[in-house]
Order: C-alpha cells, then sequence, then structure tokens
C-alpha cells in the first residue's frame, strides 16, 4: 500500500535543490529503501520464531493445556535464562522457550542492524560527521548489553 | 488458569492493546502495562520487560513504512538518538534502583501528564516563523516531506537541537525506566521545541522509539527481565494489533471522540497504578 506513490521527477528535484537532499539524489532511495526492507524482514522473522517456539512448547507440554498449577510455576518470580549461550543450548536441544526468547533476541537486534547499517549508508556519502555520530550511538547500543552483562 | 489460557488472554490484551495504541499514535505499552498487572496480575518487572520488545516491533514495524516515504527524517533521528539511548541506558539502570514501587509511581504520573499532553494537543497551535540556528544549519538538520493533500513536497527548518537533545535525554530516561515508547514524550520535543511538522514528529519518533528501546531492552534481557513465557504472546499480539489498526481502522474512527474516551481511561489508570505503588 504504501509502495504505490512513486515520488515523481518534479518534486523529488525539489528535494534536490534543499542542501540536505545533494546527497540522496546520487543513490536515488535506495537507502531508505534498504533500511524499510531490513525493518520489515526482521520483524517477520522474529516473529515467526516467537510463534514457532510457542508451538513446540505446547506440543512438547501437554499439560499446559490443562493444570493450572504449572501456571503458578511459569509465571512467579524465577531466573529466565539470560546469557547468549543459554538461550542457544536451549534452542538447540529444541526448547520452546528458547525458540521464543531467539525470536526476542532477533526483535533487539533490528534496531542494532539499523543503526549499523545507517553507519555504512553515511560512509559510504563520506559524511563524516554522521559517520561520528551514528558511531557513538551503536557505542551506546553494544554498551547497553555490556553494562546490564556485567550487572547481572 | 492454565498456562495456555493465560497465553491467549496476553496474547488477546496485547492485539487490543496494539490496536488501540495504533489509533491513539501512541504505542501499546502505556495500555499493555496496567492491564497485566492490575488484571493478570504480572509482576511489574517482567511486564516491563514484555512490553519493550513489543515497543520495539511496533515501531520498526511501523517505521519501516514511514521511511519507504521519507516522511521520517533521518538525519534528526540519528543526531536525536544519541540522547535517546543514553537516556534509556539511564532509566533501565534506575529501574534497578527504584524497585517496583517506585515503577509504579513514576508509571501513574507520565500516564497522567500524557493525558493531559493528548487533551491539549486536541486544541489548535499557532504558527510563528522558525528562528534561524547555526548548529542545526551544521547539522544538516532541515529536510523536506511529499504532502498527500497538497500534493507537493513541504520544505521545514528545524531549530533549537540542543534543547531537542535535553528533552529527547529525558524521554529516553522515562522510557528506559519503565518499559515505553514514551512517544508521548518525544513528539512533543520535536514539534514545539524543535519545531518540526507534526506529521514528521511523529515519524520521526516511531523510527527512533526502535533504538531507544533496544538500549532498554539489553539491560533487562541481561537481567533477567525478560521472560519468553509473557514477552512472546506480548510480542505478536501488540504487532498483529497495530498492523491491523494502521491498516484497516484508522480511516473509520472518529479520533476526537477516540482521545476523549482515552483521555479519561488514562487518568483512571493513572490513579490505579499511584494507588497501587502506595499500597504496596
Amino acid at each position: 500500500m504504501s509502495g504505490e506513490r512513486e515520488p515523481e521527477a518534479g518534486p523529488r528535484k525539489e528535494a534536490a535543490a534543499a542542501a540536505v537532499h545533494e546527497d540522496a539524489e546520487a543513490v536515488p532511495l535506495v537507502p531508505e529503501l534498504l533500511i524499510s526492507d531490513l525493518l520489515r524482514y526482521g520483524v517477520v522473522a522474529s516473529l515467526s520464531l516467537v510463534t514457532l517456539g510457542t508451538l513446540i512448547t505446547y506440543l512438547r507440554h501437554p499439560d499446559y493445556l490443562v493444570s493450572s498449577e504449572a501456571l503458578q510455576r511459569l509465571t512467579a518470580p524465577h531466573p529466565v535464562p539470560h546469557g547468549l549461550r543459554d538461550v542457544l543450548t536451549g534452542a538447540l536441544a529444541a526448547r520452546g522457550q528458547s525458540f521464543v526468547m531467539v525470536g526476542l533476541l532477533v526483535m533487539m537486534a533490528v534496531p542494532v542492524l539499523r543503526v549499523a547499517l545507517s553507519l555504512l549508508i553515511f560512509r559510504q556519502q563520506r559524511d563524516t560527521l554522521y559517520v561520528a555520530i551514528t558511531t557513538a550511538v551503536l557505542g551506546l547500543l553494544c554498551l547497553s548489553f555490556l553494562l546490564g552483562a556485567a550487572e547481572g | 488458569m492454565t498456562p495456555f489460557l493465560f497465553t491467549l488472554a496476553v496474547l488477546c490484551i496485547s492485539l487490543g492493546a496494539g490496536l488501540l495504541g495504533s489509533l491513539l499514535g501512541i504505542g501499546g505499552g502505556l495500555i499493555l502495562i496496567p492491564v497485566l498487572t492490575l488484571w493478570l496480575k504480572v509482576d511489574i518487572r517482567y511486564a516491563v520487560g514484555a512490553s519493550i520488545i513489543s515497543v520495539i516491533a511496533t515501531s520498526s514495524g511501523a517505521a519501516a513504512a514511514y521511511v519507504r516515504d521519507r516522511m521520517a527524517n533521518m538525519r534528526v533521528a540519528m543526531f536525536l538518538e544519541l540522547a535517546t539511548t543514553a537516556g534509556a541506558l539511564s532509566g533501565a539502570f534506575l529501574s534497578g534502583l527504584v524497585g517496583g514501587r517506585g515503577v509504579y509511581f513514576v508509571f501513574g504520573a507520565v500516564m497522567a501528564y500524557s493525558a493531559l499532553a493528548m487533551l491539549r494537543r486536541m486544541g489548535a497551535r499557532e504558527e510563528a516563523p522558525v528562528p534561524a540556528d547555526a548548529l542545526a544549519d551544521r547539522l544538516g538538520l532541515h529536510g523536506s516531506y511529499w504532502d498527500e493533500a497538497s500534493g507537493r513536497e513541504v520544505r521545514y527548518r528545524v531549530t533549537r537541537p540542543v534543547a531537542g537533545l535535553g528533552l529527547m535525554y529525558v524521554a529516553g530516561t522515562v522510557s528506559g525506566l519503565l518499559g515505553i515508547g514514551s512517544g508521548a514524550l518525544k513528539v512533543p520535543a520535536m514539534d514545539l521545541a524543535m519545531r518540526l511538522p507534526l506529521k514528521v514528529s511523529t515519524a520521526t519518533s516511531n523510527f527512533m522509539i526502535g533504538v531507544t528501546a533496544a538500549a532498554s531492552a539489553g539491560v533487562y534481557f541481561a537481567r533477567g527481565q525478560i521472560d519468553p513465557f509473557i514477552a512472546g504472546p506480548v510480542c505478536v499480539g501488540v504487532t498483529l494489533g497495530a498492523w491491523l489498526g494502521s491498516r484497516h481502522l484508522m480511516a473509520r474512527v472518529n479520533s476526537t471522540w477516540l482521545r476523549g474516551l482515552f483521555v479519561a481511561v488514562l487518568l483512571w489508570v493513572a490513579w490505579e497504578m499511584l494507588h497501587k505503588g502506595w499500597v504496596s
């Protein structure tokens, strides 16, 4: 639906006249399309993994369909796998909840990848100022994972 | 209640929150967290962890369309993300310090504020010329967007980038602390302080929210606050709801009436959350 309106030649020239969009004319629309696709397919991949994991969970634990004691166990405060290694070993053992977790991790990775992609695009455009800004944002994102891990 | 029924309940609630959120132009988190904690008795720390993931999902989904239409200003977004990620990091750590009770209080206060901000947005706003700003020029923040209604490219100028950074740090902190997108704080910062057109502010806010949320999600994940049993169905439900809302319902709903109703609900839930923080 959003793809219906392709920008016409007129408005594109006008946009290019504004100093900001000078770079965009050399590589028409490509950065926007790349980022848009990354976001879209990332979300779809993540949701598929989460759904698959949930199905596996209920196939492997038929008692979850009837027992209300199991819910107590599942929702009470409890340790959740929170290391990448724990999650991956769980997924390899075909544990449903680990699949869900991998899906959630893919979701968390989507914005990080988006920033990394922007970094490549700004580099290609030789925009040093924004390469610096984007690198700093990427650094802060990595820091959040590292600091969280150090704290936990 | 069996785990299966619980999953179904969470899925339905998330679907509703995503739908309502997309109609009102706010994320689902603000609706979702109170319902999960007050009705389903989910521990607020897990509710926040689940919500932050759904925030990434809806933001990324919506941003995919906005970026394609060149409505989101990617340079403004990148510049402001410096402040929102730093804020999100502070907020996520702060939530470990203040504990569940403090989170209830801040949540109630932010909800009440969002309700009032929404009320104010229903009124008109004045148009004054945008003051020139050297830093905004240096950063090349100005841009243009295609206006469907008038059928032409609209150019705009941006001002006060430093004030924007400051406000975004606050928005990021709230987002990290509460596990919400805090678009209700981001849009006014861009719209009122930096003078971006409202449409561009909304699109850019959506674009930025994913990165802000990812910064907090990293901390929450490492801390074990993201429980797949709760976050899984929340993530799927909110995304589907938001998609349905934006694709199929948006045009058919009278938004003024809906906003009025929503402000009332927000104020009531804000009171509930404050009360819960008080007695717990």
